[in-house]
């Protein structure tokens, strides 16, 4: 049973399409970088992938769970990183945390927060405002409120935003671990270099529809650029 | 674990959290509790009460007092989730829609009774009027039926620009069946007449059929 499963998908907003017919397969364990110019419509597949926003027409499965059918569920083995944090500022880390965890109903739920708190390297400033942090500092705690609940397929949308070298390293270390367990990964980003060290699968959308999709193995940064350069252009 | 036992841990959860938010931004409580504070004050400046003429008039400056206060608690109903512009963050959790409006609710009806609570002694001191036991179960309805219908509206204002403006809109016109049964049984408390509508009854028919609809139409109300 694939991770994902989208089949002539289309979303507009008003009168305006977004998404015109993509058809999409992620396979459980694999990683794919979704790549596309601004408003091709990557993080519109994310938001609809995460239950957020329903699609207008075509078919979506997750895990082989259909979205709308059983959208509570796939919530329930999704973890998301958006552009926001979808943390609260007021709130300090292990507050934000731990309502999360009640949220999504982790067991030991206490344990499994210090644990991620540790990991991300923010023990030091775990009773910390989150609104007090730096921006790749918040970006590890969304990280980590998306992992609370060990969801079997993560959906990364520019995950690099505001990291440092260290900040990186450590979220690569999460998601190397994520896919170890037989987890999948689906992300955004605009970093080739990203794309060839951290995916299995490379997909470029362009006017709402998938215009290039290959594995990677095999793939040279060069190539790569010039079928990035051909949609961005 | 049960689904009713996981509905009522998310209520719990997503209150407490709102409590939290609170006792860290300190906005809605101060606000709603001034602003209370200052209606009572200036209508006792206002009005020239005396005796024969207390039980028509303090009722409503009571509940003006109340009504306008709630306004201001409800508007910020979802100050935290538009921290970021959206509500994404409650709508990302596997939450029954309807265990994010009781936790709401909940919320808007502890912030909007502390206010109540601190008000009602100034009330009783200042327009020279007893508090009996049954005046408490009256507010208790009566502002049940304000925030019902203000945390529903306060989320569809809450996608407008306008939200401030609108929510009062859309709120005073609704609760109008609930204004006027909560002052007339107020009225009826301190001066009893006959031959008078059971206010109480009607008040908690009101609160049932808005809590009921409301509760039914969150869903398509918060999601897209």
């Amino acid at each position: 049973m694939p991770a994902i499963e989208i089949r002539q998908l289309k979303k507009s907003f008003g009168l305006k399409p977004i998404l015109r017919s993509v058809d999409l397969t992620l396979h459980q364990g694999q990683r794919m970088a979704l790549l596309g110019a601004n408003g091709a419509g990557k993080t519109t597949i994310l938001r609809i992938l995460a239950g957020l926003i329903k699609p207008s027409a075509g078919t979506v499965s997750v895990l082989g769970l259909d979205i709308i059918q059983d959208v509570q569920q796939i919530r329930r083995c999704v973890g998301f990183v958006g552009h926001q944090s979808y943390l609260y500022e007021e709130l300090t880390i292990v507050e934000n945390l731990l309502f999360f965890a009640r949220m999504y109903t982790v067991p030991h739920a206490q344990e499994r927060v210090h644990e991620l708190v540790r990991r991300v390297g923010l023990e030091r400033r775990a009773h910390e405002r989150v609104g007090a942090l730096s921006r790749g500092q918040v970006q590890r705690v969304a990280l980590s409120r998306a992992l609370l609940h060990a969801p079997h397929l993560l959906l990364l949308d520019e995950p690099d935003t505001g990291l440092d070298q260290e900040g990186s390293e450590l979220i690569d270390a999460l998601l190397a671990e994520h896919i170890a367990l037989g987890g999948s990964i689906l992300f955004t980003t605009h970093l080739l270099e990203r794309v060839l060290q951290q995916s299995d699968r490379i997909v470029i959308l362009g006017s709402g529809r998938v215009i290039y999709n290959r594995e990677i193995a095999g793939l040279d940064y060069d190539e790569l650029q010039r079928a990035y350069g051909e949609v961005a252009n | 674990m049960t689904e009713i036992r996981i509905f009522f841990l998310h209520v719990i959860a997503i209150l407490w959290k709102d409590i939290r938010y609170e006792l860290h931004s300190k906005q809605t409580w101060l606000g709603m509790g001034m602003f209370a504070l200052l209606v009572l004050v200036i209508f006792n400046f206002t009005f020239d009460l005396r005796v024969d003429n207390v039980s028509a008039v303090a009722p409503g400056v009571l509940w003006i007092a109340f009504i306008f206060a709630s306004l201001l608690g409800l508007g910020r109903t979802l100050a935290a989730e538009r921290e970021q512009n959206s509500m994404d963050r409650l709508l990302l959790c596997p939450v029954d829609r309807k265990a994010i409006y009781l936790a709401k609710l909940l919320g808007n009806l502890l912030f909007i009774g502390v206010v109540e609570i601190v008000a009602l002694p100034i009330y009783a001191l200042l327009f020279n009027v007893p508090l009996p036991a049954a005046l408490l179960l009256i507010v208790l309805l009566g502002t049940l039926g304000i925030a019902t219908i203000g945390t529903l509206f306060s989320v569809m204002a809450a996608a407008t620009r306008a939200r401030e403006l609108l929510l009062p809109i859309l709120v005073f016109p609704l609760i109008v069946p609930v204004v006027i049964s909560v002052v007339r049984a107020t009225q009826q408390l301190m001066a009893p007449t006959v031959n008078e509508p059971p206010w109480i009854g009607l008040l908690i028919a009101f609160d049932v059929i808005f809590l009921s609809v409301s509760m039914l139409t969150f869903q398509y109300v918060i999601e897209e």
